[in-house]
């Protein structure tokens, strides 16, 4: 057993409990702390920056987790670098190059205990709609000189290629619950993460239901929560940022959206942002795709069916 | 980092450039004392923003590109929100535009207090970094996380989340901050006016490398105000001047072989963005108090040396936190949050001035508002050729520090721009490489 195996976060919710690294197993929680500061690494692949910026913007607590945790690898913060292991690492961003997918084994391969932070390194991000795309298109869009470019077909989550102890939602991550995965860890407990849907948040708020006094669509129902219902309390629909929650009924979402008159391919652009790898999304974006190209292909033999009785009867 | 010998010549590799946004590196070869080849690599790996856009609706981009970038997205929403009701001929009220202004303080507040404090002070301090220097500075440091969290506080406030704002849309918010909100924030901001002059003050003092680059500076322009959120035209320290509108014809992208990310030309040659340029084409529309500060901190009306681009930009903090307090002066309730919006066929750009420096976005859409094309030109990727040409002065100047001394110089270099290589998308590897005609085959 690594001395990380005395940390540790207890329990992931969604992907990462079956792909739970074999260290999380190793300790009970409850664990007491280690009094040497455990080394954290914070992690980089692709995306925004914005989840590690959540870190610094912890403005009033972060000399105090500066003094709780060994800093000792955080490019957008320090020069200084100490080597690993580290007892902790924090990883932003998906997988969307050869050289990503080397370097995310390298970095397991030195972590205790990682967390995934964010959409793009829990469902893939907004990058991985080149996933319903033709990359060498999307290339040719962007570049003058496409041959340059080393990237992949697809954008994934980290935990579609590691073990992941934790994954942290929301995109951005919320700093409150970023804070609680890092007690978490020091206290070697599971963190208290709720994965119930945005409209608990909702209605713990006060707010007035969005969907349902103002007809605008919502996809809090299906949402996990996180955030704090903010779109709702600023009067607009959830646009799902933090993903899909626990057992996230999108058929019947999917079906009020449409009563709501949301035509086909705006439902599908719903679902198809910040998570659309997330797989309850990319279903449900999968499932109206699919029902859109049933019917234009009916439409299409149907058109066609005409078209060949008129040809047929051209010659006489 | 490691120092090896390499075909004759010396090698020196810093795996990452720290204390930027995103990951990159740096190229230098140098033969026989003298700087031969220069490269800023950014091979971070592509996200497609301008293919996927396409097929989007008008009305989706300001979520949508506000996740290029971390550190800046407010200056996406801006930008895009301005092409697209250019597009659409919608006419937003003054209010919303003061609204607009006011969120963009707070990016700018927030921006400017992380590169000033965090990223860049502990260059000229001798730390590795903002925690190291906590140790020894605990009240300047105490006074940049304050300055800090003023700056998310109003970005939470107006734009209901500091990263990612989730209030702003094509045609204005979702939902206007009421006059007490506002005044909430009136004591945290007030206090950031004088802290920030005193930074002013305080950056003035560290110790300046000279070295000054003859660069043509390109920025917004406003009749009436220093440029933040939108300008009326484009302005070049060479005397040229244009519409926003003509941003594509005079401003070409073009890709080089060791970067993802693109490089551009303005009237064909190398072009520099950013708070150097704003200040130094906008002097006139700063404050009094900012323009006696900067001037008492011993910058000139125009600044051409890259180095005291952390003295301009405190003294763009102390202007963003005044700007912050006149418009929450002027703040009455019951404005409407937004006006009514259509699609209508069309081109358009839309211009801002981000925290390091001009951002611009074109789109075409159709009759039903879906973009057809999409094109973001961020400022570090207009930055790169000018950075690339600050290294090569900065090495040849210092060619005989040693290799330790001489990487931090170029990096150093680097970190002037408070380069947003996430924006521009990512990742050096730096290397020196030094060689004697003796060595060469």
């Amino acid at each position: 057993m690594t001395t990380t195996a005395e940390h540790g976060l207890a329990g992931q919710p969604g992907a990462a409990e079956q792909h739970a690294h074999p260290h999380a197993h190793d300790h009970d929680a409850g664990t007491p702390v280690v009094s040497a500061r455990p080394k954290l690494a914070v992690w980089k692949f692709a995306s925004c920056d914005g989840c590690q910026l959540s870190l610094l913007n912890c403005e009033d607590e972060l000399l105090s987790i500066a003094e709780a945790v060994h800093i000792a690898y955080f490019p957008e913060a320090t020069r200084a670098v100490v080597e690993g292991p580290y007892e902790l690492s924090l990883v932003e961003g998906s997988i969307t190059t050869p050289d990503d997918v080397r370097r995310i084994h390298e970095i397991r391969a030195q972590s205790g205990v990682l967390v995934t932070i964010g959409a793009c390194a829990t469902a893939g991000g907004i990058q991985a709609l080149r996933n319903w795309a033709d990359v060498d298109e999307y290339r040719s869009v962007v570049y003058a000189h496409p041959e340059y470019l080393r990237t992949l077909d697809t954008s994934t989550p980290i935990a579609s290629h590691v073990d992941v102890d934790y994954e942290l939602r929301g995109c951005p991550v919320d700093k409150k619950q970023l804070i609680e995965v890092l007690a978490a860890f020091l206290g070697g407990r599971k963190p208290r993460i709720p994965t119930y849907s945005v409209c608990v948040e909702c209605k713990l708020k006060g707010n007035v239901c969005v969907p349902v006094a103002t007809g605008r669509p919502c996809l809090g129902p299906v949402t996990q929560a996180g955030c704090g219902a903010l779109c709702p309390s600023y009067g607009r629909g959830c646009y799902g940022c933090f993903g899909p929650q626990d057992s996230a009924n999108t058929a019947s979402l999917t079906k009020q959206l449409v009563e709501l008159g949301m035509a086909d391919d705006d439902v599908i652009r719903v679902y198809r942002t910040f998570n659309a790898g997330a797989p309850a999304f990319a279903a449900a974006s999968d499932e109206v795709a699919e029902r859109v190209a049933a019917r234009s292909e009916a439409a299409a033999a149907a058109a066609a069916r005409a078209d060949g009785v008129v040809q047929e009867r051209g010659p006489e | 980092m490691t120092h090896q010998l390499k075909d004759g010549g010396q090698v020196l590799n810093v795996g990452m450039l720290a204390r930027v946004e995103g990951e990159g590196g740096m190229h230098i070869e140098i033969k026989d004392r003298q700087v031969v080849d220069v490269k800023l690599n950014i091979f971070e790996p592509p996200r497609f923003y301008e293919g996927f856009l396409r097929g989007r609706k008008y009305t989706e981009p300001p979520d949508i590109t506000a996740r290029i970038c971390g550190i800046c997205p407010v200056a996406y929403q801006s930008a895009s929100t301005e092409a697209m009701e250019t597009i659409c001929g919608i006419t937003t009220t003054p209010e919303i535009q003061l609204m607009r202004r006011l969120l963009y303080c707070g990016e700018w507040i927030e921006s400017h207090a992380l590169h000033i404090f965090m990223l860049h002070a502990p260059d000229f301090l001798g730390y590795e970094s903002v925690l190291e220097m906590a140790k020894d500075h605990p009240d300047v440091v105490n006074m940049a996380l304050r300055l800090k969290k003023a700056g998310n506080d109003l970005m939470e406030l107006v734009g209901g989340r500091a990263i990612h704002p989730v209030n702003v849309k094509v045609g204005g918010f979702y939902r206007m901050p009421t006059v007490s909100e506002l005044e909430a924030l009136r004591p945290a901001l007030e206090q950031g006016v004088e802290d920030s002059f005193a930074a002013v003050q305080l950056v003035a003092g560290f110790d300046f490398p000279e070295m000054e680059q003859d660069y043509t500076y390109v920025s917004l322009r406003h009749p009436d105000w220093y440029p933040l959120e939108r300008g009326t035209e484009v302005v070049a320290s060479d005397g040229v001047r244009f519409p926003v509108a003509e941003i594509p014809q005079r401003i070409e992208e073009f890709h080089v072989q060791h970067s993802h990310a693109l490089h551009a030309r303005f009237d064909g040659g190398t072009y520099f963005v950013g708070p150097l340029a704003r200040y130094s084409n906008n002097f006139d529309q700063l404050s009094p108090r900012c323009q006696e500060a900067a001037l008492k901190a011993g910058l000139g009306e125009t600044c051409r040396n890259p180095f005291k681009s952390i003295i301009v930009r405190t003294v763009e903090l102390a202007y963003a936190f005044e700007e912050a307090v006149r418009i929450i002066d002027q703040w009455r309730d019951g404005h409407a949050p937004s006006v009514p919006t259509a699609p209508r066929a069309g081109e358009g750009v839309g211009a801002s001035e981000a925290p390091r420096g001009t951002i611009w976005h074109r789109y075409r859409i159709d009759a039903d508002g879906v973009i057809q094309d999409a094109q973001i030109v961020p400022p570090t990727s207009q930055n790169q050729a000018s950075i690339e040409a600050d290294l090569r002065l900065a090495a040849q100047q210092w060619v005989d520090l040693d290799d330790h001394m001489l990487t931090h110089r170029c990096e150093e270099a680097i970190r002037n721009y408070d380069p947003c290589i996430s924006c521009a998308t990512h990742f050096l590897d730096l290397r020196v490489k030094r060689t004697t005609s003796a060595e060469q085959p």
